[in-house]
């Protein structure tokens, strides 16, 4: 009995048992469907030199969202004649796995979502990379979609920052993001899936540094006075995600010196980076 | 992929000199956009929009399909927005470009997404059996004759005016049976709309990020960055897009979304009127 109590009071249930009881963003607890409370962020993870074989790689987890990013070059372009006399040219392109999301999808590479969302982290990073150090040549960052819970943008985002950061491009500052939400009156950052699905959301990417804003996509409906009050909240989390990456970065380039330092016996962490 | 040619250094340098002075090529003020003239074809459903030299034709049909599996009880709007090279050298049939991505799924999302249209008032016949389900399909098809730079504006404000031109052939349901009467026997009816969403195009030019609204061809290709904002009379944003470009202060972002709320209000009133205008010189028959 006590067990069959435990599971129709979970938070997950609720939205499964029936229609009358619809699903609930926020209970009278002051905690969403996953238990987290409004501000809270999911677990981050990253990790750099993912993909021995790429010049930078990186791969973030913002909960069950997981995104790969590798980034080539600079390099000499491919297509000689999309270069640039000046600057750098920024190559994206975006794969989602078929399993990534809730139902097994093939996405072509065609498909005008993705192409949308590869030109706009393109036009995120081209004005951060300092692409006029690198002319006639390219920068192809590939994102590879593994898992798909809600933030696909912020996690591509963050991902493709550290994996630049890993190839050593020289960059302004950081680009952290973060998606935020709004229900009722209370905003959420950080949205699953399932929350993004039910409420107003927007992701913005901020250059922490400097606190301004490159990027702001929101696609649901929502009064312009609701929006400013989510819209600042996004910014400020954004800047605490730049703490975690930058942890991320340290550890790993303290990694690195130590082991050029040599006669250090390799942690059981660092002993892939001798396969580079 | 054909490349566009770059605007000259004088071209660059003098635009953004004038901006600093808070003027443009074009002799507007920066938060000026230009005049939207609106015009209606002879049957209903055909619009003709123009914002200075940008011009866009917006044209809907009806037809009556069965509907998608999973939605059996709404209909279907299909938008159409497929550049082609008369618009500007710079596009290709066949392979969507940038611009020609960027702008589609800023329609879309604008429309379909935002519920513009209600949907479930296009279903004609409901029932458990698919196979009997009846819905109107709406396509929305925009042709792009010139780019003279924002056609984004231009296209969504031809699409939610033919919208509102639009009437759909009344119908009658019997039973099992349907019956699509023509215009002669019944008057057709307007469609549903839940809200009217326009979209609001910036860029921001200079050395000092200026807000221009309706940035023309030629600044749209030397602007640092642009951002596009969707909204409803209602004061309700509806899609916001920034993507990537130049980085801001969020108070220049909040601006831009004043100003766009103020545009947007201006917009409708346009649209209003032509839409009163046009329809003082036909005589739609009623029953």
């Amino acid at each position: 009995m006590s067990e069959m109590e435990e599971i129709v009071g979970s938070p997950f249930l609720n939205k499964l048992s029936g229609p009358e009881s619809r699903f609930e963003p926020l209970n009278s607890g002051n905690l969403r469907s996953d238990g987290r409370r409004p501000l809270e962020l999911r677990s981050f993870e990253a990790e750099l030199t993912t993909h021995p074989s790429a010049d930078g790689s990186a791969s973030v987890s913002h909960g069950l969202t997981q995104v790969t990013a590798c980034v080539y070059g600079p390099r000499e372009a491919k297509n000689r004649g999309l270069t640039m006399h000046d600057r750098a040219l920024v190559n994206v392109e975006v794969s989602v796995a078929p399993w990534a999301g809730e139902m097994r999808r093939l996405r072509s590479r065609g498909d005008k979502r993705t192409l949308e969302f590869a030109a706009s982290i393109k036009s995120t990073f081209e004005p951060v990379i300092q692409t006029t150090l690198y002319a006639r040549s390219e920068i192809d960052i590939h994102i590879h979609v593994l898992q798909l819970d809600g933030g696909l943008l912020q996690a591509s985002i963050n991902a493709t920052t550290l994996a630049l950061v890993d190839a050593g491009v020289p960059m302004l500052d950081y680009v952290s993001s973060l998606s935020a939400g709004l229900y009722h009156t209370t905003a959420m950052l950080d949205l699953t899936s399932v929350e993004e699905s039910d409420l107003p959301s927007v992701t913005v990417a901020v250059l922490p540094r400097s606190g301004k804003v490159t990027l702001v996509s929101m696609e649901t409906r929502l009064h312009v006075d609701r929006f400013e009050e989510m819209f600042k909240l996004a910014m400020e989390g954004g800047k605490v995600l730049r703490g975690e990456m930058d942890r991320v970065v340290r550890e790993r380039t303290a990694a690195l010196a130590r082991q050029m330092e040599g006669g250090v016996a390799l942690k059981e962490d660092d002993k892939m980076d001798t396969d580079l | 992929m054909p490349r566009e040619v770059e605007p000259s250094i004088n071209q660059r340098e003098f635009i953004s000199s004038a901006i600093q002075e808070g003027i443009r090529a074009d002799g507007r003020a920066p938060l000026q956009a230009r005049q939207m003239v609106i015009r209606f074809g002879n049957e209903l459903g055909w619009v003709e929009c123009s914002l200075g030299k940008t011009r866009v034709i917006a044209q809907v049909c009806a037809t009556v399909t069965r509907p998608f599996l999973e939605r059996p009880f709404e209909g279907i709007i299909v938008i159409n927005s497929e550049f082609s090279p008369m618009a500007s050298s710079a596009y290709e049939t066949g392979r969507p470009s940038e611009e020609e991505v960027t702008i589609s799924r800023m329609l879309e999302k604008t429309i379909r997404r935002s519920e513009a249209l209600d949907r479930e008032a296009l279903c004609i016949l409901a029932g458990q059996k698919v196979s009997i389900v009846w819905v109107w399909t709406l396509r929305v098809t925009l042709h792009f004759l010139s780019d003279e730079g924002n056609l984004l504006d231009c296209a969504c404000v031809a699409a939610m005016a033919v919208l509102r031109h639009f009437r759909k052939p009344d119908i009658e349901v019997v039973g099992d049976e349907v019956t699509v009467f023509p215009p002669e026997e019944r008057a057709p009816v307007p469609l549903a709309l839940h809200h009217q969403p326009m979209c609001v195009s910036f860029a921001f030019l200079g050395p000092k990020n200026a807000l221009v609204v309706d940035p023309t061809h030629l600044e749209e290709q030397l602007a640092n960055g642009t951002m596009s904002i969707s909204l409803n009379a209602q004061r309700e944003i509806c899609v916001l897009q920034k993507a990537g470009g130049v980085a801001l202060p969020a108070d220049e972002v909040m601006r831009a979304v004043n100003v766009a709320v103020l545009r947007v209000r201006e917009l409708n009133d346009i649209v209003t009127k032509a839409l009163e205008k046009d329809s003082k010189t036909r005589v739609i028959e009623v029953r």
